[in-house]
C-alpha cells in the first residue's frame, strides 16, 4: 500500500486533488488539501484516483511513496 | 600568567587561537581511515546539539554508505534565544574545525562547509581557517558559506539549499539529506557543537565523554540563560543537572520567577516550582518540555506569560519562509489570535480557536516549523490557564490597575 505525499512547498491549493480524491482529501479555509492522516494511506481502490491526482497536479506537489 | 580554567568546562578550554588549541588539545587525532570513528561516538552515545537529539553515530553511518559525501558545519543558530553556537566558533574554533575535518575523514567527505551567520563568529572561523592553512592542519578545503538571520536558516534542508547558493528556505524531502542532500551528495550537516564534543571523543574516548552527564544521556551541552537572571549567558552544563542549577551558573534569579521557557522559541513553559527537574530529555518529559538546543528563558513572576507567549507566536509567525500554505496563513492567523487573548478585544471562543488552528497547521510543511510553533502554543495555553479565565473576563493579572 502506498502513501500520499504533499510537497507543501509546491502546493498552491488549486484544489485538483481534492476533486479527484473525495474520500481521502478536501480542503482547509485556504484551499489546501488536507486530510485525516498527515500522509494519507490509499486503499486499494482508490489507486488508480491517486495516481490521476498525481498526474493531474497543475503544481505537480503530490507524489505517491511507499507506506 | 594565571589563567583561571572552570574544571566543569570542557570546550572552552583553550583561546580561540590555533597555539593554544594545540597546546590544551593536541593535534588532530586522525583515525587512518573511514568509519573508524562511528564506533567511538556510538559507545559515546554523542547526540546532536541543535535541538532534535538525533544519535550522531547513526547520521555518520548513513552518510559513510554513499558516494562522494559533504559535510557540513551548521551554525547558523537562527533561533533568538540561543547564543551558543556563535559563543562556540567565537571562543574555540578550532575545536569545530577539528571536529569537521574528523566527520569528514569518517564519513569519505571531499568536500567541506562551515555555515555561520555574518559577524564575529564568521570573521573567527575565516580566521582560525587561515591559521590551519598556513600550519596545513586540514586534508580537505573547507568553505564558509553565510547564514541568513532568520529563524529556519538553520533547518537542514535549509542549510543544503544555502550551500548550493540557494535561498535559505526548507525543501520538500523525499530522500533523507544523508542520501541526497547538497547536489544530490549525502550530505552530513551537523551542528557545530556537536561537532566540537566529537573531536574531544576522538582524543579522549567514549567512557571520558561519559564521565559526565547521565547514562542514557552523556555528554555535557552549552545551554544559554538568558531573562530575569543575573549573569545571562553561554554555559556549559551536563545533561541531567537540575533546571536550578543552570539557574545559579547564570548568577540566579534576579526577581522571583513565573516559569521558565526550555529548548527555545519551539519549546515549552516549565513552572518555576519545578526547579529541580532534571535538564535532559528524559528529566522534563513529564513537563513536555526538552533542552532542545540548551536554552532557558527565565520568566518573571510579574510579567504576563500570556502577553510573553503572543510575542514570541507573533515572531514565528512572521519567520515563515513563505512557502507552505498552511503555515503561511496559519501561523499568523494563530498568532493573532493569541495577541487577542492576550491584549485584547477578547471573546469567548478565543482558546478553542487556538486549538482548532494548532490542529489545523500542525504537521502540515516541508519542516517543522509549524509543529514547533503548535507546541510552543499549546505549552503557552497549558501553562497559562488560569491567566486565560482572567483575560476573557477582560483583566490581566499583571497590568496595573486591573483586577
Amino acid at each position: 500500500m502506498s502513501r500520499l505525499h504533499i510537497d507543501w512547498t509546491a502546493c498552491e491549493g488549486r484544489g485538483a486533488c481534492a476533486e479527484l480524491l473525495p474520500e481521502l482529501l478536501y480542503r482547509d479555509e485556504w484551499g489546501y488539501p488536507l486530510s485525516r492522516e498527515r500522509e494519507p494511506q490509499i486503499p486499494a481502490p482508490l489507486e488508480g484516483h491517486a495516481r490521476r491526482a498525481v498526474r493531474d497536479c497543475p503544481r505537480l506537489a503530490l507524489r505517491l511513496v511507499d507506506s | 600568567m594565571t589563567t583561571l580554567v572552570d574544571s566543569r568546562e570542557r570546550l572552552f578550554t583553550a583561546g580561540p587561537d590555533l597555539g593554544s588549541h594545540l597546546r590544551r588539545h593536541g593535534p588532530l587525532p586522525w583515525q587512518g581511515g573511514p568509519h573508524r570513528l562511528i564506533a567511538a561516538v556510538e559507545a559515546a552515545g554523542l547526540t546532536g546539539r541543535g535541538g532534535a537529539g538525533f544519535p550522531t553515530w547513526r547520521k555518520l553511518n548513513a552518510v559513510a554508505a554513499g558516494e562522494k559525501p559533504v559535510v557540513i558545519a551548521n551554525g547558523a543558530e537562527g533561533e533568538p534565544a540561543s547564543a551558543k553556537d556563535r559563543t562556540l566558533l567565537h571562543r574555540a574554533p578550532h575545536l569545530v574545525l577539528d571536529g569537521l575535518q574528523l566527520a569528514a575523514e569518517c564519513v569519505g567527505a571531499t568536500r567541506a562547509y562551515v555555515y555561520v551567520p555574518a559577524g564575529p563568529a564568521a570573521d573567527a572561523v575565516r580566521h582560525a581557517l587561515a591559521q590551519r592553512r598556513a600550519a596545513r592542519v586540514d586534508r580537505i578545503g573547507v568553505d564558509v558559506v553565510v547564514a541568513a538571520d532568520r529563524f529556519v536558516a538553520g533547518e537542514a534542508s535549509a542549510v543544503v539549499s544555502a550551500v548550493e547558493g540557494r535561498a535559505p528556505v526548507p525543501r520538500d524531502k523525499v530522500r533523507r539529506i544523508a542520501e541526497s542532500g547538497v547536489r544530490g551528495r549525502p550530505t552530513l550537516v551537523q551542528n557545530v557543537e556537536t561537532l566540537a564534543h566529537l573531536a574531544l571523543i576522538a582524543r579522549h574516548g567514549p567512557a571520558w565523554f561519559r564521565s559526565r552527564g547521565t547514562a542514557e544521556e552523556p555528554g555535557t551541552f552549552l545551554a544559554t540563560v538568558s531573562g530575569a537572571v543575573a549573569a545571562p549567558g553561554v554555559y556549559e552544563l551536563s545533561y541531567g543537572v537540575p533546571v536550578d542549577e543552570a539557574l545559579a551558573r547564570a548568577g540566579g534569579p534576579t526577581v522571583p520567577l513565573q516559569a521558565l521557557l526550555l529548548g527555545g522559541y519551539h519549546g515549552a513553559w516549565l513552572p518555576a516550582q519545578a526547579g529541580a527537574a532534571p535538564l535532559s530529555r528524559a528529566g522534563l518529559r513529564p513537563w513536555g518540555a526538552s533542552p532542545g538546543a540548551g536554552i532557558l528563558v527565565a520568566l518573571p513572576a510579574d510579567r504576563c506569560g500570556l502577553v510573553e507567549s503572543a510575542r514570541i507566536a507573533t515572531y514565528l509567525g512572521a519567520q515563515t519562509a513563505g512557502q507552505c500554505g498552511p503555515c503561511v496563513n496559519g501561523l499568523p492567523r494563530l498568532a493573532d489570535t493569541l495577541h487577542r487573548l492576550a491584549q485584547g478585544p477578547v471573546h469567548p471562543g478565543l482558546p478553542a480557536e487556538v486549538a482548532r488552528l494548532s490542529a489545523l497547521v500542525d504537521g502540515r510543511g516541508a519542516c517543522k516549523h509549524p509543529d514547533g510553533t503548535v507546541r510552543f502554543i499549546r505549552s503557552s495555553m497549558a501553562a497559562f490557564a488560569p491567566e486565560i479565565g482572567i483575560h476573557l473576563a477582560g483583566n490581566c493579572s499583571y497590568r496595573r490597575g486591573s483586577r
